[in-house]
């Protein structure tokens, strides 16, 4: 195998209540594919973001070629031959191919930027990806895939050794997605490594080199080509035997708490979105980013009004105009983005918990500041919530603690059904396990329970049952007995439609 | 308490100095005149520290303060109004101008610097008209209605506590009861620091937010009120010119932060305290020109808002 090419050597990183990266070892060889895979919360995004010198490590040191290098800046990094590509793309829609691959580095003197020189190295690294198009074409008239390919184009003009994808796939249909695979392959053959950050075991499988797996911010194992296999890289993920991970009981299901009748959201009006949750049932919504699963949710939960359709709670039921009103019916929602959304970051535990019971709990309009305390106690306790005192600002606790502070916040209310969009991005494995128990136990307590999640072990690990959404619309649905990551793709990208078609 | 010691200091020290520096600074009529005086501008701060609270701004306090003051006695002297009825319609339009903020910001949308902007015009010019660029007061008449914001409470025979500083302490303290101990007050801090999570736990934020408007131009009308009723001259063209500004300036002082979520009534009126504080210091110490009292007061303003800020961040790097 040589020198590597780049090597990380005892890479720490702590942030506010929570060490991303204890003392971390990666090494890049030239001309290779390599995966990082590891859950979310395991340090593999930090990692990438102090390799492309987005952020600075507090301890530990990088090298190219042997020779300790210090990133300052984004700059610094592509000098060294580091290209990032991040899960959103970085482009200006508004520009040219051309403009964006050269944004903020046109070359030229005196402001005048040289045009022959940009559509000359255009046309070369755009050829090297196999990109038919001309670099005079502006960018929002290209399909997303097509995009992540300027991105790759974009990283191959400034020379990069190493280009890291993190989670390229991830908004990409799967003909688009085969297209990035030829395409790293083709990188590999001209010597340039690839560092392959992905939760779809099944790609990784298919195109990596060597596996590398974080957990809880340390290295948690290595796999060669010839040892990777599915359940290996889940167990050193996981830390130990993922059927231990989701405990699901056997439970008869009650009557139907929820249903959804020709529901229509704002951002796909062209389908109607029908379904039913049972009372102590778990159901997954799976799909693509993009497929429209965060704005079911939204317009079920009258976040966002929803354009007609009618959502029953118990028999109870209408239009969804207001959060309001939907939680007086009995529905909670935790949603996707734990900090914009779920949680008042400025303000303290307490007031975050008790923030949506406040006026059930309240003496007229004065707040009851026992029977607050009571509350913060119990749901303190019931949930685990570690924080150093109900006065601490949720800012400064780790994403599963925030995460069940969200919880707590609605389960004051007692819902009868609870909607969770990704309920466990960001957050570390322990937490991950609480959340999945809690979710376990609403069930068994006859609450209905729908939940949003990109990640394949987690659907297949916790739902009674699967909705599966592609481009606005339910394609399918799956019980547990009919479970397969094959079968959730395939209704995920669609597959079943176009075949119809 | 934590939140105001800062300010609380800079109050004490602005004191001690302008008492060692200054002539007259401690007699009973200088101090009357500072208690008055925070009085009358302490209501508009509280007025706008409410808005700041939801994270908004509010720039037609002035010309509001300058809507009722030359509209009351305009009312009463040119006429014939009764002075209880010309102060009723006051606050009814006082109520229906906050209605019409929030209104225009929560449901169109609008940003609050730009409507209350056009209102700080409008308020403005609107008055002008009405009054016809005349001076407006009450003469000598209405003594009894005047004394609302002239008498005082008398202590000695030379210090007496104003009115106006009376008014104040009962607004703070009712304001105080409602940031602290109800509800909407709590929805108006949550609101402030994140509004779509507010609105996702269930809360009616644009009422809070339109409750937030209506308050703050309630009680710059008071604040108008009064003002008028202290000075009994008001020229439409430059009464409550800057008021805004003072309001905005005291509320920061106190502790408000302009992103919204942070803010305490007491911080405002130590914050309105310390303005008028500086005001006076100016007049009183002979090498202080009255020409320097924006410098001043900016620069006070200025240093105040580092200091505030580098704690902070410092606070944060503990933890």
């Amino acid at each position: 195998m040589g020198e590597p090419f780049l090597e990380v050597q005892k890479i720490t990183k702590r942030f506010p209540g929570v060490v991303a990266l204890s003392g971390v070892d990666l090494q890049v060889y030239p001309a290779e594919i390599l995966a990082l895979i590891g859950e979310n919360g395991a340090g593999k995004s930090t990692l990438m973001k102090i390799l492309a010198g987005v952020q600075p490590a507090d301890e530990g040191e990088l090298l190219v070629e042997g020779k300790v290098v210090r990133f300052l800046g984004v700059q610094d990094s592509q000098k060294s031959g580091i290209a990032l590509i991040h899960q959103e793309l970085n482009l200006a829609e508004n520009l040219t191919v051309a403009g964006n691959m050269f944004l903020g580095r046109e070359p030229g003197k005196f402001g005048w930027i040289d045009q022959g020189l940009i559509q000359r190295e255009s046309k070369r690294v755009l050829e090297m990806v196999g990109l038919e198009v001309s670099p005079e074409t502006l960018l929002s008239e290209l399909t997303l895939g097509k995009q992540q390919l300027v991105e790759i184009a974009k990283a191959l003009s400034t020379d990069a050794k190493v280009i890291i994808m993190d989670e390229p796939t991830s908004s990409l249909s799967l003909r688009e997605s085969e297209r990035l695979f030829e395409v790293i392959h083709d990188l590999r053959e001209k010597g340039v490594s690839v560092i392959y950050i992905s939760h779809r075991l099944g790609e990784v499988k298919k195109l990596a080199d060597r596996v590398v797996v974080f957990r809880d911010g340390e290295n948690a194992g290595m796999l060669k080509r010839n040892e990777v296999d599915h359940d290996a890289m889940v167990r050193m993920m996981v830390g130990r035997d993922i059927s231990q991970f989701y405990q699901r009981t056997k439970h008869d299901l009650g009557e139907v708490v929820l249903s959804v009748r020709g529901l229509r959201s704002v951002e796909h009006r062209g389908y109607k979105l029908d379904f039913e949750v049972r009372a102590g049932e778990v159901v997954g919504v799976a799909g693509l980013v993009g497929a429209g699963r965060s704005e079911m949710l939204a317009a079920l939960f009258g976040a966002r009004p929803a354009l007609d359709g009618d959502v029953s709670v118990a028999g109870k039921g209408g239009l969804p105009r207001s959060p309001r009103e939907s939680l007086r019916r009995g529905l909670a929602l935790v949603p996707e983005d734990r900090k914009g959304q779920g949680l008042i970051l400025d303000m303290a535990v307490k007031d975050n918990m008790s923030l949506a019971s406040l006026r059930r709990d309240s003496k007229g309009p004065f707040l009851n500041t026992s029977k607050e305390e009571e509350l913060v106690a119990e749901m303190t306790s019931a949930l685990s919530v570690k924080t150093p005192g109900s006065w601490q600002l949720a800012r400064f606790l780790s994403g599963g603690n925030q995460q069940k502070i969200v919880l707590a916040k609605w389960l004051a209310l007692k819902p009868k059904v609870l909607l969770l969009d990704e309920p466990t991005r960001g957050i570390d494995i322990g937490a991950k396990e609480e959340i999945y128990l809690l979710m376990e136990k609403f069930a068994r307590e006859g609450m209905a329970v729908l939940f949003v999640s990109s990640e394949m072990e987690e659907i297949m690990g916790m739902a009674d049952r699967t909705l599966v959404m592609h481009e606005g619309r339910i394609t399918g649905e799956l019980a547990r007995e009919d479970f397969s990551e094959e079968a959730i793709m395939e209704l995920a990208t669609g597959g079943n439609i176009n075949k119809e078609e | 308490m934590k939140k105001i010691k800062g300010i609380l200091i800079t109050l004490i020290v602005i004191y001690v100095a302008t008492a060692i520096l200054g002539e007259n600074f401690l007699g009973g009529y200088n101090q009357g005149k500072l208690l008055e005086r925070t009085g009358l501008y302490g209501l508009l701060g509280i007025g706008v520290a409410f808005v700041i609270i939801t994270g908004g701004i509010d720039l037609s306090i002035g010309s509001v303060v300058c809507l009722v003051g030359c509209g009351v006695p305009w009312l009463v002297m040119r006429q014939g109004w009764s002075p209880g009825s010309a102060v009723a319609i006051a606050m009814v339009v006082a109520l229906c101008v906050g209605l019409w903020h929030g209104f225009l910001i929560t449901k169109l949308k609008l940003q609050p610097f730009v409507v209350t902007l056009c209102s700080l015009l409008i308020y403005r010019g609107a008055t002008r008209g009405l009054a016809e660029d005349q001076s407006q007061g009450f003469g000598g008449e209405h003594e009894t209605f005047r004394q609302w914001g002239t008498e005082a409470i008398e202590v000695t025979d030379k210090f007496g506590i104003p009115y106006p500083f009376v008014i104040l302490i009962v607004v703070a303290v009712i304001a105080w009861v409602f940031l602290n101990k109800t509800i909407w007050g709590r929805y108006l801090f949550a609101l402030g620091n994140n509004e779509e999570a507010a609105r996702l736990s269930g809360i009616n934020t644009d009422r809070m937010v339109i409750l937030s408007y209506v308050i703050c131009s309630m009680l710059a009308a008071l604040g108008g009120l009064l003002f008028i009723l202290n000075g009994n001259s008001a020229q439409p063209s430059d009464f409550g010119n800057f008021y805004e500004l003072y309001a905005i300036a005291a509320a920061v002082l106190g502790g408000c932060s302009l992103r919204g979520g942070e803010g305490t009534i007491v911080g405002v009126v130590i914050g309105t305290a310390v303005m008028q504080l500086l005001k006076n210091m100016i007049n009183l110490v002979d090498w202080l020109k009255s020409h320097m009292e924006f410098l001043i007061v900016g620069i006070v303003l200025l240093v105040a808002v580092i200091a505030d800020e580098m704690i902070k961040q410092r606070v944060r790097k503990l933890k």
